[in-house]
C-alpha cells in the first residue's frame, strides 16, 4: 500500500476540476439568485447564504481530505454497519426531527440541521456495491435481486414517511445500476411503460377512451397473430391488467396523492391551468430562464430571481439563475459541465477491477444522473416540481457534503484500484 | 450479457442533455414571450400623479386644495396570524364587512395572492391617523398615499365642480392618451373647464420591484423616468366672502345670483339656489352622496346662473329702447300713449317719454318702439318689411350678449333664445307671418329666453355704456396672472355709447322713485336698476332684478332671479341691493331687508 502522501498523483484530477468547476459556479449563483442592489451585500456576507455556502465548502474540503487519508477498504468493511446507522437515523427523524419546509427531513445539531435522507444516498449505495460485489452474487438470482430492491427499498419507504417524495424517488435510480450490473431490461420496459400509462391516464380526461383503445389493440394482436388459446389467454390477461393499472392510477391520483401533489402532476400536464396558484413556480422558472436571451442578463442582472418571483432559488430553483443571468450559452456550460462529469464517472466505474467499485462508480453516475435529469427537467417545465436539489449548485450543507463524499469516495476507490485483485 | 449496457447508458446521458438544451433553446432564444413577462413581472411603470392646481379667490383666499388620503392594500400571501376581531376594532368595520371585502377582493378578475390589492380604499386623514401606528400588527396589510380634493368652504359647489374617476366614454375618446384607468379629471364647473391647466404633467418611474412589489431602485438609473409637473394653481375672480353671503341669503330659495366687476367681466359671485356641499363628492362616500344629489328633487346639480332658461321679461325694454335709439326710430323724447287696447299694461303713468316709459315699463310703449323698428315701410310686404326689420333687431339684440351662450369658464352655459326670421319660419311652418303674429317680444314675453348670467352680463354692459367682457370666473391662471386670452377682449354692443345715458337714468329712475325705491335703494350709493316679473303661471311669478352701482365708473353689476317669489321689487331686488351693499361696504346697514329676506316669505301682502 502507498503512503498518503502520494495519493495525489493518483486521483483523477479531471474529475475533481469538473467538481470545483460546479462548487464555484454554483456559489456564484447562489450569490446572484439573493443578491439585493439596494442592500450593499458582498459574496462573503456570513448572514447571507453565499457566505455560508462557502463555509460549507471549505468544509467539503475537509471531508475531501478525510476522504482520501481514511483507507480505501474501510468503506466496503463497513458498508452495511453505516447501512444500519443511517437507517436507525431516517427511522428516528419523524420522531425527533424538526419540520422545514414542509418536510420532516432535518435532524438539528445545535443550530445546524443536517438530513440523515442526503447521506443516505452513498451509504445506500455503498451497501448496494457491496451486496453486488459480494461473493456468489447473481444478478439473475432472483433471491439477490429482492435482497437488492429492499437494499433500496427500505430507505424510500423510511423517506416516505418524512414526507420527502423528491429524496425518496432518487433511490430508483439505482434501478439503472441494477440494469448495468445484468438485471434484466425487463424491469426497465415495464417501469418505462407504467409510466407513461400514469400520464395517459392523467391526459385522458375519460378512462373508458383508453380502455377501448386497449381492446382495439387486443382484437388486432389476437387478430394478426395465431389463434392459439394460450396466447388469447395471455394477451387478454395483460390487456386486463393494463385496464386495472389504469383504474388504479387514476384511483390513486384522485384518492391517494394529497392535492398539492396531484396538483403539481396536473400542472406537468397543462402549466396554464393556473397560472398564479399551483403554475406558479413552473410559470415563473420558465419566465426567469425564457428571458435570459441567448447571452443572458450578466452576473447579478437578471430580475426574476433576485427578485424573488422564483421560488426556492438559491435551492431547487438556481438553474433560473445560470438561465437567466448567463443565458443559453451559460446553461450549455452547465448542462455540458454534468454531461461530462457523469460520463467522467462512468468511465472510471468502467476502470475498476472489482464489482464492488465498479457498481459503487454507477450508482455515482445514476444518482447524479436523477438529480440532474429531474432538477432542470423540472425548472423547463419537462418534470413536475419535485424538491431535489441540482448537485453542487444548490444551496445546503447536507446536500453539498452528501454528493462531496459519494464522488470522493469514488476518487477514493480508483486511485488505489491498482491494489484490487481482479474479482469480476 | 451485458455487451452494449454501459454504451446505452451513456447514450441516455448524453441525450438528455441535448433535449435539455434544445428545449433551452426554445423557451431562452427562439421565444420571446417570457422575455416581455419578465419585464412585466420586475419592471413596475409607477405613474407618479402631479398635485392638482390649487385654487383661490380674488383676495387670496384658498378655497380647493389637496388633502392625502390613504388606500389600505394587502398582499394575501404576506399576511400571517390575521387577528380579525382586532382588524375590525382598529379599522372600525364590522365582521360581516370584513368578510365581504375577502370575497369581493378575491373574486376580482386581476386578484394574485403575491401582489398588492386594494382592501379598503379612500381612509381620511383621521382615519389614517388612528390605523398609522397599529398597522404593524397586521402583516401583508400596506398604506399607499394619494391626494383628493379639499375645499375650505361649502360656497361655489356647482362653479367649482368635482373631481372623479375618469368615465370609460372619456377614457375611450381620450385620443392623445393622456388618461388610464382610475385616474381623476375634473368633471364639471372650474375643476372641468380648468382640467388641462389644474391637471399638470404626470411623470413616469420605471421601477425595478420583487414579487412582493417592493421597489428594488431604478431601472437603467432613471434613463427613461420624466419629472412630474404640479398642476397650474388658478386664482378665482370670485369674492368668496360675497359668494358666501349670497348662498347664505339664498338660502331655502330656488333661484341664481350672479354678480359682475363691469370693468374686468370678472365674476364676483355666482350663486346657484339650492346648492350642496362639495366636500360630498370627494373621498369614499362619492358614489352613494352623488346619486343622492342628483336624486334631489330640487336638482341641486343644476347650476342655474348659467343652465336655467326664462323669459327676460320687462328687463328687456332696455334693451329694446336702446336698439330703436340706435335706429333712429326714436329719441329719448318720444312719446306714446299707454293704450291698453294694444297690449295691457298696468295703471299709473301715461303719455311718458323714454325715461319714464322704461322706469314705469310701460308695455304699450314698447309696443309701438318695436312696430317702428320692425315695420319701416322699407317692402311693401307687411311680411318682407317684418323680415328686414326683425334682422336688423337680431343684430342689435345679439350684440348685448342675447340669444348665444357667452362663453363662460364654465362647462354647460345655456345659450337662451332671441328668434330669428329662420326661427319663425321653423315655427309657422313656412307661412307667412308678420309683427302683429310676433309683437309680444316687444315686452320680453314671448319666444325671448335668456339665462341669469347673460341679464348679470346685459347690466354690466349698461354699466360699461355699451361694451362687455366675456364673464369668467378664474382671473389668472398659473404665473402668468392673467385670465385666458378671449377674456381680455371688450365687446362693443351696435348701440351708441351715447345712448347708455338714458338707459342709466331710467334704471337710476327705478331705484330712486319707481318700483326699486323700497328695497333696492342705498343711502350712500347710486344704483341703477331694473325689476322684472316673469309670469310662471299657475304658479307665482319669477322675481327678477338686474342692477349696477355705483351709477359712475361702477364696480359691481348683478342679476338675481328668484322662482316663484312674486314680484322682482321684492325678493330680488332685496337681494341684489344686500350683495351691493355687502360687496362695496362689507356689510348691510339694512338688516331688515336681510331678515326680510332670509324669512323669505315674499308672496305676504305686506308693504
Amino acid at each position: 500500500m502507498r503512503r498518503d502522501d502520494d495519493i495525489s498523483g493518483s486521483l483523477d484530477w479531471t474529475t475533481i476540476f469538473l467538481f470545483m468547476a460546479l462548487v464555484v459556479l454554483g456559489w456564484l449563483n447562489i450569490f446572484a439568485a439573493i443578491y439585493d442592489e439596494t442592500a450593499n451585500q458582498t459574496i462573503w456576507d456570513l448572514s447571507l447564504s453565499s457566505g455560508r455556502q462557502l463555509m460549507f465548502i471549505a468544509a467539503s474540503a475537509v471531508i475531501v481530505l478525510a476522504i482520501i487519508i481514511i483507507d480505501m477498504r474501510f468503506y466496503e468493511t463497513f458498508a452495511y454497519v453505516f447501512y444500519g446507522l443511517i437507517l436507525i437515523a431516517l427511522f428516528m427523524v419523524p420522531l425527533i426531527g424538526k419540520e422545514v419546509g414542509g418536510n420532516k427531513a432535518w435532524i438539528g445539531i445545535g443550530s445546524f440541521g443536517v438530513q440523515p435522507s442526503e447521506f443516505a444516498k452513498f451509504i445506500t449505495a455503498l451497501a448496494v456495491a457491496k451486496y453486488i460485489g459480494s461473493v456468489g452474487f447473481r444478478m439473475d438470482n432472483l433471491r439477490n435481486q429482492a435482497v437488492l430492491f429492499a437494499l433500496i427499498g427500505v430507505p424510500i419507504i423510511l423517506i416516505q414517511l418524512q414526507k420527502d417524495t423528491g429524496t425518496a424517488l432518487v433511490f430508483t435510480s439505482f434501478i439503472l445500476v441494477f440494469y448495468r450490473e445484468g438485471m434484466s431490461p425487463f424491469i426497465l420496459i415495464v417501469g418505462i411503460c407504467a409510466a407513461t400509462i400514469f400520464i395517459l391516464t392523467l391526459l385522458v380526461p375519460n378512462q373508458l377512451y383508453l380502455h377501448g383503445t386497449i381492446f382495439a389493440v387486443l382484437l388486432f394482436l389476437i387478430y394478426i397473430g395465431k389463434k392459439k388459446f394460450k396466447r388469447i389467454a395471455v394477451l387478454a390477461i395483460g390487456a386486463l391488467l393494463i385496464s386495472g393499472v389504469i383504474e388504479s392510477v387514476d384511483y390513486a391520483v384522485n384518492n391517494v396523492l394529497k392535492k398539492h401533489q396531484r396538483d403539481r402532476v396536473m400542472v406537468l400536464i397543462n402549466p396554464d391551468i393556473d397560472p398564479l396558484g399551483v403554475g406558479w413556480n413552473v410559470t415563473q422558472s420558465k419566465i426567469a430562464i425564457g428571458s435570459g436571451g441567448f447571452f443572458g442578463k450578466g452576473f447579478l442582472k437578471g430580475t426574476q430571481t433576485k427578485f424573488d418571483f422564483v421560488p426556492k432559488q438559491s435551492t431547487d430553483f438556481i438553474f433560473c439563475t445560470i438561465g437567466e443571468e448567463f443565458g443559453w450559452i451559460g446553461s450549455l456550460i452547465v448542462v455540458a459541465l454534468f454531461i461530462a462529469l457523469m460520463l467522467r464517472v462512468i468511465y472510471l466505474a468502467e476502470r475498476q477491477k472489482s464489482r464492488f467499485a465498479r457498481s459503487y462508480g454507477y450508482s455515482v453516475a445514476c444518482i447524479l444522473f436523477f438529480h440532474f435529469v429531474i432538477n432542470i427537467g423540472m425548472t423547463i417545465g419537462l418534470f413536475p416540481v419535485i424538491g431535489i436539489p441540482l448537485p453542487f449548485f444548490s444551496y445546503g450543507g447536507s446536500s453539498l457534503w452528501g454528493f462531496t463524499i459519494l464522488l470522493f469516495i469514488l476518487l477514493k476507490l480508483d486511485a488505489h484500484r491498482g491494489e484490487v485483485l481482479q474479482r469480476i | 450479457m451485458n455487451e452494449g449496457r454501459r454504451e446505452i447508458l451513456q447514450l441516455v446521458f448524453v441525450l438528455v442533455g441535448v433535449i435539455f438544451l434544445i428545449k433551452l433553446f426554445f423557451i431562452q432564444v427562439l421565444d420571446n414571450k417570457y422575455a416581455e413577462l419578465a419585464d412585466s413581472n420586475a419592471i413596475l411603470r409607477q405613474v407618479e400623479y402631479p398635485f392638482r392646481g390649487l385654487i383661490s379667490d380674488r383676495n387670496g383666499k384658498l378655497i380647493v386644495y389637496n388633502t392625502p388620503e390613504y388606500d389600505v392594500t394587502v398582499i394575501l400571501k404576506d399576511v400571517k396570524n390575521f387577528d380579525s376581531t382586532r382588524f375590525c376594532e382598529v379599522f372600525q368595520i364590522s365582521r360581516e364587512e370584513l368578510r365581504k371585502r375577502f370575497k369581493e377582493m378575491k373574486a376580482r378578475k386581476e386578484f394574485s395572492v403575491v401582489k398588492p390589492t386594494l382592501f379598503i380604499d379612500q381612509l381620511s386623514n383621521e382615519d389614517f391617523a388612528k390605523v398609522q401606528d397599529r398597522l404593524d400588527e397586521f402583516p401583508g396589510f400596506y398604506i399607499e398615499a394619494r391626494t383628493t380634493r379639499a375645499y375650505t368652504t361649502k360656497a361655489l359647489a356647482n362653479a367649482l365642480g368635482y373631481v372623479s374617476e375618469i368615465s370609460k366614454d372619456k377614457l375611450t375618446n381620450d385620443k392623445d392618451k393622456i388618461y388610464r384607468q382610475g385616474d381623476y379629471i375634473g368633471q364639471s364647473g372650474i375643476e372641468s373647464f380648468y382640467e388641462e391647466q389644474l391637471r399638470g404633467k404626470r411623470g413616469v418611474r420605471f421601477k425595478l420591484r420583487n414579487v412582493k412589489g417592493v421597489e428594488k431602485g431604478s431601472f437603467k438609473n432613471g434613463a427613461y423616468d420624466t419629472l412630474s409637473i404640479p398642476g397650474q394653481d388658478l386664482i378665482a375672480s370670485i369674492d368668496l366672502d360675497l359668494q358666501q353671503y349670497g348662498e347664505m341669503l339664498m338660502r331655502g330659495k330656488s333661484g341664481s345670483i350672479a354678480a359682475i366687476e363691469p370693468s374686468t367681466g370678472e365674476v364676483l359671485a355666482l350663486v346657484s339656489g339650492p346648492s350642496y356641499d362639495p366636500t360630498l363628492l370627494t373621498g369614499k362616500n362619492y358614489s352613494s352622496n352623488f346619486m343622492l344629489i342628483s336624486n334631489d328633487s330640487m336638482k341641486p346639480l343644476f347650476n342655474r346662473p348659467l343652465m336655467a332658461q326664462y323669459r327676460p321679461g320687462s328687463i328687456f325694454k332696455i334693451a329694446q329702447a336702446m336698439s330703436a335709439l340706435q335706429e333712429g326710430v326714436i329719441t329719448p323724447e318720444t312719446r306714446f300713449r299707454c293704450d291698453k287696447s294694444l297690449i295691457g299694461c298696468h295703471a299709473g303713468h301715461d303719455n311718458q317719454d323714454l325715461r319714464g316709459a322704461i322706469a314705469n315699463s310701460c308695455n304699450p310703449y314698447f309696443f309701438n318702439v318695436l312696430r317702428k323698428m320692425l315695420n319701416k315701410n322699407v317692402s311693401s310686404s307687411p311680411f318682407e318689411d317684418t323680415r328686414i326689420g326683425l334682422k336688423e333687431w337680431n343684430k342689435h339684440i345679439h350684440s348685448f350678449g342675447f340669444g348665444k351662450n357667452l362663453g363662460i369658464d364654465l362647462p354647460n352655459e345655456k345659450d337662451g333664445l332671441i328668434p330669428t326670421p329662420e326661427y319663425y319660419d321653423r315655427a309657422y311652418n313656412n307661412r307667412p307671418w308678420k309683427f302683429s303674429n310676433i309683437y309680444s317680444i316687444a315686452i320680453g314675453e314671448g319666444e325671448n329666453l335668456v339665462v341669469p348670467i347673460q341679464m348679470a352680463n346685459f347690466a354690466a354692459t349698461i354699466a360699461n355704456r355699451g361694451y362687455y367682457y366675456i364673464p369668467h370666473l378664474i382671473k389668472s391662471v398659473g404665473k402668468d396672472n392673467k385670465p385666458l386670452p378671449q377674456y381680455t377682449e371688450r365687446h362693443y354692443t351696435t348701440i351708441d355709447s351715447a345712448y347708455f345715458r338714458v338707459a342709466v337714468d331710467a334704471m337710476q329712475q327705478v331705484v330712486d322713485f319707481g318700483t326699486g325705491q323700497y328695497r333696492a335703494h342705498l343711502a350712500d350709493v347710486v344704483v341703477c336698476g331694473k325689476t322684472g316679473t316673469v309670469q310662471n303661471d299657475p304658479l307665482p311669478a319669477h322675481s327678477v332684478f338686474i342692477a349696477f352701482a355705483p351709477r359712475d365708473n361702477p364696480k359691481i353689476a348683478i342679476a338675481v332671479y328668484v322662482e316663484d317669489a312674486g314680484q322682482g321689487a321684492r325678493a330680488a331686488a332685496s337681494i341684489a341691493s344686500l350683495m351691493i351693499e355687502k360687496y362695496l361696504y362689507g356689510k348691510t346697514k339694512r338688516q331688515f331687508i336681510e331678515d326680510y329676506v332670509l324669512a323669505g316669505k315674499f308672496l305676504d301682502k305686506v308693504q
